[in-house]
């Protein structure tokens, strides 16, 4: 019944993690019908909600790559995306640092690395880096400067670009799972579950050269000319349910952090250590608002929704944030957490090149209206922009005639962020909307006009954990126990519903169970 | 707000729990003609509001007082004698030279100044990451703080089965009133060998109530992906070693921690106060004068107390000094003497005395133990090989603050000493 309900759409995109928005936002400039799902209660909660955020240079992404071609074309895009979608960026530089004298002798190989992508880096000296990070480990024997190496804010970047994607005319639809695609001449009352197994057959799949012109979903069906996989840690199911890549597999690596309070606590930049055969390492970087954060470890799990942090892997990061900054006490940590890296195990785009965790961005030959994203992991939320573009070339490869659309505006306004303000422009703000003057989360110093104007955003923010991912809200020292209460009842109130009702990130997760006085 | 808000104070207060409405009156009554006291809440009485429950006041009233109604007798006391008061505003900023930035919804955004200020913001609670539980991170983990907030003052149950982490005095006391509320209070678990908070709540919060206290257990892993459904708990040795095989999985839908507090001094280190590391709070005189002249500190602002009685009476020295100051009359140049934690003593309050405020009053040295003596005990006061003063108690114990009383036949000594060290030994 569903199938009659929606007029097709030109686009269908799947998942809104960091390349969904970029891909959602990039297309947004098209006069195109775009429709973009999302499984989960807000956007933004898979690899994009817990990484490094970093905007990385490509200095040592593998030559040849499509990685390291799409990294080093988006790094220069960020500094503009950061001021049409006014969110955080930061050029601060970054340096893999060399403890000792062996680690230095790597320094000239990840400089030529680096010159083989066309990415600026110049090794200094250890007195040099002490100078620039007093608080470096005194050893220090050289570094490699990188100064295009960037940080962002992952959540602020990702939101900014879907509520731009919004504004333009994209039509978001949250709590919306994929289930399978739609293929054409299919009649409507075969059965999802015997599609599945027949398509998961791959002799099949070899003769099989059919047309994709919808989804079905646990919200109903929804018809498109195009379905777009940027499913990032589920692309793997994603694509098989299309018949491509039977062999790609997503495997989710977890990264451990820890969180630094700002105040006892001062970096500057972005410090990696010298990279072994597997990991780039545990690396001590600043952030956005100033605490410094230490991680990740990378442990290869099966779970999708498995981030928890366990005692090996906090003792793994912090031994290694202590081989760059010896004097981090653990006292100082305010806040940990793990995020999952969707590692795929794509071989590279260049037959020659011996690499096999390459990105997937293809419009698959044995399928038609499918763009298909895979293998997702750093440097992913670098490069999102730059696969946005992509995504619009292989369309247009594909036929598609993009016609911009007269009205499309890449300016997301921005609103105003109590603690960004100078003394003066503060009180104004107050004078002008008093809710701007009560101050909610006292660590952040985040208002109840800030957390009123995201309930009432393009993309309203219904959760607890959503207003924390906007406004920074409850990340500070005491990791939201003042807040809480006050949010719970603030998202009540504007979303008119009953206090039992609020949630910390969508159904199941409700704060409270009941009133007090009544019978268990 | 009692009268039209000034911008200029003899004495600002920031925070109304116990410590700075003593603060604020006593000043008042010391000759300070304006006192302002500012809180972010919508009430005066901080904390207390929260704490419905009975133990406040013994020392101070002679009386067992719940908290609400142990705030009220300051609160009017406040009233009677004329303090303005800021509410639901918030501190945004103090400067060493006490320039106070305010805000509120119903206040604005103000820029005031003081000739003193009395810091008394209290503390913040430990959480979660503080202490890296492993696992995932779902709802229905809380401090206890924030559970006693939603429970008695919002009339939320956050929860209908729980575990607490910590035998902290909050943790108790909130096994105890969910119990009351009809949850059911599965554990509580402490990392150490011994309790972290006063005897009297293991007592009447959870042996009245059979709720069982496994000392050195801990949290191994929180389970539940949205919301919590179980944690694992697990015996740990004496160096916070998980044991293997002692693992047990305890259903429960909330985690609540009461695993410590933290004093809230990101205030205090904007307007250039000195901060100890071992209290996390300002390092003070006797009269709670931090580094910054004109900037004192009183209650949990300074170190963690046990009891809101003594909290009151920080405020009360605070508040003195504070309006002597605004007014112009203090010793501006103490020859201090340092005091010292010695035998079995984690830090001393304060951190530095001057001799000649024993010529007017006493002085009362707080201290924590490093470990518990469950025996007699004598609390000393030496320099070098004099003994200065010294008392007894029956035991002394991490969760109890111990004390020791300076009184003006012990000022010689005092003037003569190089530093005072405080031990606590077994006797």
């Amino acid at each position: 019944m569903e199938d009659f309900m929606h007029e097709p759409y030109d686009i269908i995109i799947i998942g809104a993690g960091i390349v969904g928005a970029m891909t959602a936002r990039t297309l947004a400039r098209y006069d195109l019908r775009i429709l973009w799902i999302e499984k989960e209660s807000d956007i933004c909660t898979g690899a994009t909600a817990a990484n490094s955020a970093l905007v990385h240079a490509g200095h040592d992404a593998i030559p040849g790559s499509l990685k390291a071609e799409m990294n080093v074309k988006a790094n220069p895009m960020w500094d503009r995306l950061s001021e049409e979608l006014q969110f955080a960026f930061g050029r601060t530089g970054a340096y893999v640092v060399a403890i000792g004298a062996e680690e230095c002798a790597k320094l000239e190989q990840l400089r030529d690395r680096a010159q083989a992508n066309g990415v600026p880096a110049e090794i200094i000296s250890g007195e040099e880096m002490r100078q620039r990070e007093p608080q470096i480990n005194p050893d220090v024997s050289g570094a490699l400067h990188i100064p295009t190496g960037a940080i962002c804010d992952p959540w602020g970047a990702t939101i900014a670009a879907a509520e731009n994607a919004v504004m333009n005319g994209v039509e978001l639809r949250l709590n919306t799972e994929f289930l399978d695609f739609i293929w054409e001449g299919e009649s409507a009352n075969q059965r999802v579950s015997e599609k599945v197994s027949e398509r998961e057959d791959e002799s099949k799949i070899q003769n099989l050269k059919s047309k994709i012109v919808g989804i079905h979903t646990t919200a109903g069906d929804f018809h498109a000319r195009w379905v777009v996989n940027a499913a990032g840690l589920f692309a793997d199911q994603v694509m098989h349910k299309a018949g491509v890549r039977p062999e790609f597999k997503i495997t989710p690596r977890r990264g451990e952090y820890f969180v630094m309070d700002r105040n006892q606590v001062e970096i500057n930049t972005v410090l990696f250590p010298v990279p072994t055969e597997i990991s780039k390492g545990i690396l001590v970087t600043t952030t956005l608002h100033g605490n410094t954060l230490v991680g990740p470890n990378a442990e290869n799990i099966e779970d999708k929704t498995d981030v928890d942090v366990t005692p090996a892997g906090m003792a793994e990061i912090w031994a290694g944030a202590l081989k760059l900054v010896p004097n981090l006490k653990q006292r100082d940590v305010i806040a940990v957490f793990a995020g999952l890296r969707p590692g795929g195990n794509a071989p590279c785009v260049n037959p020659e090149i011996n690499y096999n965790h390459d990105f997937i961005i293809e419009i698959p030959a044995e399928v038609d209206g499918f763009v298909n994203l895979g293998g997702m992991e750093s440097p992913a939320l670098t490069a999102a922009p730059a696969i946005a573009e992509r995504v619009v070339e292989l369309l247009h490869g594909a036929g598609e005639t993009l016609r911009e659309k007269a009205d499309w505006n890449p300016i997301r306004p921005v609103r105003p962020v109590f603690r960004h303000l100078t003394k003066d422009e503060q009180a104004a703000l107050v004078a002008q909307d008093p809710r701007y003057g009560r101050i909610i989360c006292r660590c952040e110093y985040v208002t109840e006009g800030e957390i009123v104007a995201e309930i009432h955003a393009p993309i309203p923010a219904t959760t607890y954990d959503a207003i924390k991912r906007r406004t920074w809200l409850g990340t500070g020292r005491c990791l939201g126990g003042f807040d809480m209460p006050r949010v719970v009842e603030i998202l009540a109130r504007e979303l008119g519903q009953a206090v039992l009702e609020i949630s910390k990130k969508g159904g199941g997760s409700e704060f409270l169970y009941r009133k007090t006085k009544e019978v268990a | 707000m009692t009268h039209p808000l000034k911008s200029h104070y003899d004495v600002i207060v920031i925070g109304a729990g116990p410590g700075g409405l003593a603060a604020a009156i006593e000043a008042k009554k010391h000759g300070a003609d304006d006192v302002l006291m500012i809180d972010r809440d919508l009430e005066l009485g901080g904390i207390l509001l929260q704490c419905i429950h009975n133990g406040f006041g013994v020392e101070t009233f002679k009386e067992d007082l719940p908290g609400p109604s142990y705030a009220q007798r300051f609160i009017n006391e406040a009233q009677t004698v004329g303090i303005d008061y800021l509410l639901d505003t918030i501190v945004l900023d103090v400067t060493p030279e006490r320039k106070v930035y305010t805000t509120g919804m119903r206040t604005g955004f103000k820029e005031l100044s003081a000739k003193s200020i009395v810091l008394s913001m209290g503390c913040r609670e430990r959480t979660r990451a503080q202490i890296r539980i492993p696992g995932p991170r779902p709802s229905g983990v809380f401090t206890a703080g924030t559970a006693q907030r939603w429970v008695n003052v919002e009339g939320y149950m956050p929860g209908s089965r729980f575990v607490i982490l910590g035998s902290g005095d909050i943790g108790m006391i909130m096994a105890r009133r969910l119990t009351f509320e009809g949850a059911k209070v599965e554990r509580v678990l402490e990392v150490m060998p011994y309790l972290s908070g006063l005897s009297r709540n293991y007592v009447q919060c959870l042996l009245d109530f059979d709720i069982t206290l496994q000392l050195q257990h801990t949290v191994k892993r929180i389970i539940g992906k949205d919301r919590v459904e179980a944690i694992e708990a697990v015996a740990v040795d004496d160096k916070w070693q998980f044991i293997p095989g002692t693992e047990e999985i305890i259903p429960c839908d909330t985690l609540l921690l009461s695993v410590g507090l933290i004093p809230e001094n990101e205030l205090s280190q904007k307007a250039g106060v000195a901060l100890d590391p071992v209290t996390a709070g300002p390092y003070v005189d006797d009269g709670f004068a931090t580094n910054i002249p004109g900037i004192f500190a009183a209650g949990n602002v300074v170190h963690v107390y046990d009891l809101v009685d003594w909290v009151t009476s920080a405020g009360r020295t605070a508040g003195k000094r504070a309006a002597l100051f605004a007014q112009g009359c203090c010793n501006l140049e103490p020859v201090y003497v340092p005091t010292r934690a010695g035998e079995n003593v984690r830090y001393v309050v304060p951190h530095q005395i001057d001799p000649e405020t024993l010529t007017q009053d006493s002085i009362m040295l707080q201290m924590r133990v490093t470990k518990p003596l469950e025996q007699p005990v004598t609390v000393q006061v030496t320099d070098g090989d004099t003994l200065i003063v010294k008392k007894s108690e029956r035991y002394a114990r991490p969760g109890e603050m111990v004390s020791i009383t300076l009184k003006a036949k012990e000022y010689d000594a005092v003037r003569k000493a190089k530093e005072l060290k405080v031990s606590v030994v077994p006797k």
